[in-house]
């Protein structure tokens, strides 16, 4: 049972962290219709600036939590500004282009990206600067550290201001209105241009931050961490109906979960055939069941076969 | 047909004839690792013309091919190797990779293939991904696949006793493996070739193109558009496992790392930056995309000590960082490709 409430704690903790990424896929897709395969290495870009400003505040004795925050806000900044780039450079030229042509230029990005990082990071591994003190908690014979509870209550924040920014501000009833028609909203006077930037940005914002949880969880940081982080993520999104936000979120966590207790129990249940290193295939596994059953995700709406 | 017996076209065929026969001797002077070279990129042809049926055709956006041509790749790599004692001859396991790879291709394409755009797409990715993590993984219990080690000594590929591998005595020249190779590949890639020209205006082809234009459409005019569907996956499915067979037995060796994502990916980046559906433009994408990071390759680290002195930035890199930039802009400035179909072309002007 300990191992159960374990796994579950763990699943949330991960689950949180690829909600908040699937939700930057989410945000772009519902907007635009295009998947966003750069967003990964933006998170990764995100991260390394944490290390960078963190780690550099840090050696010149600023207070270790201090340095976390102008990290973090750092990170934040430089993700927007790359996330507008990225819609600047290699989406808008390419608006009324194929539909395949921005999802190369995409990839491309992402190869350019990764190759920048590494330029100036370096191909080794890095460690990311202990931001918050180590503490250990236990609840009914399981345990959980700080950061897990830090990890699952701000990106319960981070969701919320979403949230209520889409719903309840101008800018997101815009956002909401372009997803459903750009060419009518913008008779309304929405600016669409205005409103597909500030996509990229909340959503590079929001990628930045789990950037910067990823950072702390594992403590460790490379170039190539975001793809597989962005893929995990991009499978959330689909899982809950891609270009729904609550989708997103609620796939983020599912995936986490399901992850964490397949890695935990695979073994018992094949009678050691399979090992918890089969943990990835879970999500992909899970994703092609659940589209079998509902081709348009768990929370997507019912599309029409043509608009 | 008739078309090709004018005198033009002949002449035309006869010179690229002569280029494909000339170009390996040419690439042998700058060192067989540019024979090596040139016979990936017929490889890519090879794969990117399987995966145009799928994504150009029959526009099903498929992000996981490389695992068909892992399979291909795996199936050959286990039937002729030390790794179970078995060596049966190219000819025999060729067919049997690609009949492995087409039920793959079933097995992936009849759940999903109701799925639309995106979302098909994704789930081809996490099937990719699964095959990858089982050839990762299927050492233990049972050692099938050898894990990350992959499988080595494989055997080359014999015709009778033609052996391709080492260097044979032919009419007084000298081939080498990989030259020999190459001409292998120039082969089946024109074999290749012949089926897709074929294929795109047979009827199938045509309702591939109509399902692929409008699949509602092309259901009510009788179109029956899941086998067809299905069809496209199988083939192009059995295109990859020919590829990842010749793979495995032109380099000895096969392991997951070759296939991971990035393939599929680059794969279907050659297939969009040539031209989608267009058979030229696909080829030139191959070509171009295989080309392209190894010319970069041998040309940037030289590059950089002629220009700044020293090695400012790790070239490996920069190479990848200017691959990267090369796919941005040019689908920037040639958003249907380099070389699009005529129709496409035209549509897209239409639009405009």
């Amino acid at each position: 049972m300990d191992i159960f409430l374990q796994q579950i704690i763990n699943g949330l903790v991960q689950g949180s962290i690829y909600a908040l990424v699937a939700l930057g896929y989410t945000m772009v897709y519902g907007i635009m219709g295009l998947i966003n395969f750069a967003h990964g290495e933006v998170v990764m870009i995100g991260t390394l600036v944490t290390i960078t400003v963190a780690g550099l505040l840090i050696k010149v004795g600023m207070p270790v939590a201090l340095a976390g925050l102008a990290g973090l806000i750092a990170a934040i900044l430089c993700c927007m500004a790359l996330g507008w780039g990225l819609e600047r450079i290699a989406y808008r030229p390419l608006r009324n282009a194929p539909r395949l042509t921005p999802l190369i230029t995409a990839i491309g990005m992402s190869i350019v990206l990764q190759n920048l990082a590494m330029i100036i990071w370096g191909r080794n591994y890095l460690t990311f600067p202990p931001l918050l003190p180590k503490m250990d908690f236990e609840f009914a014979g399981a345990n959980f550290t700080l950061v897990q509870v830090v990890i699952v209550l701000v990106s319960a924040a981070t969701m919320g201001g979403l949230l209520f920014l889409v719903y309840r501000t101008k800018l997101g009833m815009a956002m909401r209105a372009t997803s459903q028609n750009p060419a009518v909203a913008s008779l309304m006077g929405v600016n669409i241009n205005r409103v597909i930037a500030a996509a990229f940005v909340i959503g590079s914002a929001l990628g930045a931050v789990a950037g910067v949880m990823v950072g702390t969880y594992y403590e460790i940081a490379h170039y190539q961490m975001g793809f597989m982080l962005g893929l995990k993520a991009f499978t959330a999104a689909v899982l809950g109906g891609i270009g729904n936000l609550a989708g997103a979120m609620l796939g983020g966590v599912l995936l986490g979960l399901i992850e964490a207790l397949g890695a935990g129990y695979i073994g018992d249940l094949t009678g050691g055939f399979l090992g918890s290193h089969y943990q990835d295939i879970f999500a992909f596994v899970v994703l092609i069941v659940v589209l079998m059953f509902k081709p348009s995700g768990l929370f997507g709406e019912k599309t029409g076969d043509r608009a | 047909m008739s078309k090709w017996l004018n005198p033009r076209s002949a002449f035309g065929i006869a010179l690229i004839a002569a280029a494909l026969i000339a170009l390996p001797f040419v690439a042998a002077m700058g060192g067989q690792a540019w024979v090596r070279i040139l016979n990936f990129a017929i490889l890519y042809v090879f794969l990117a013309l399987g995966l145009n049926i799928v994504v150009g055709f029959a526009g099903l956006l498929d992000l996981g091919y490389i695992a068909f041509y892992a399979v291909g790749a795996y199936t050959y790599a286990l039937l002729a190797s030390p790794h179970f004692g078995l060596h049966w001859p190219f000819w025999t396991i060729l067919p049997i990779g690609a009949v492995i790879a087409c039920f793959f291709g079933v097995l992936l394409g009849s759940p999903t293939l109701k799925l639309r755009g995106d979302y098909l797409a994704i789930v081809t990715l996490g099937f990719g991904e699964i095959v990858r993590i089982f050839m990762n993984n299927l050492n233990a219990p049972v050692n099938i696949t050898n894990g990350p080690q992959g499988i080595t000594l494989i055997d080359p590929v014999a015709i009778g006793g033609f052996k391709f591998s080492g260097t044979t005595q032919i009419l007084g020249y000298s081939l080498s493996g990989p030259q020999k190779y190459y001409f292998l590949l120039v082969a089946l890639a024109i074999l290749v070739i012949i089926i897709n020209l074929r294929l795109q205006n047979s009827r199938i082809g045509r309702a591939w193109q109509a399902i692929r234009e409008d699949e509602i459409a092309a259901k009510a005019v009788g179109i029956n558009t899941r086998n067809l569907k299905l069809l496209a996956f199988a083939m192009g499915a059995s295109f990859g496992g020919v590829a990842g067979g010749v793979f495995s037995a032109m380099q000895g060796f096969v392991s997951p790392e070759s296939f991971s994502l990035i393939e599929s990916i680059m794969i279907l980046a050659m297939v969009v930056l040539g031209g989608m559906g267009h058979i030229p433009g696909v080829i030139l994408g191959a070509v171009l995309l295989s080309i392209l990071p190894e010319v970069l390759r041998y040309g940037v680290g030289p590059l950089q000590m002629a220009v700044f002195g020293k090695m400012l930035i790790d070239p490996e890199s920069l190479r990848m960082l200017i691959f990267g930039l090369a796919l941005v802009l040019v689908m920037r400035f040639k958003p249907a490709g380099l070389w699009p179909s005529p129709e496409r072309k035209r549509e897209l002007q239409g639009d405009a």
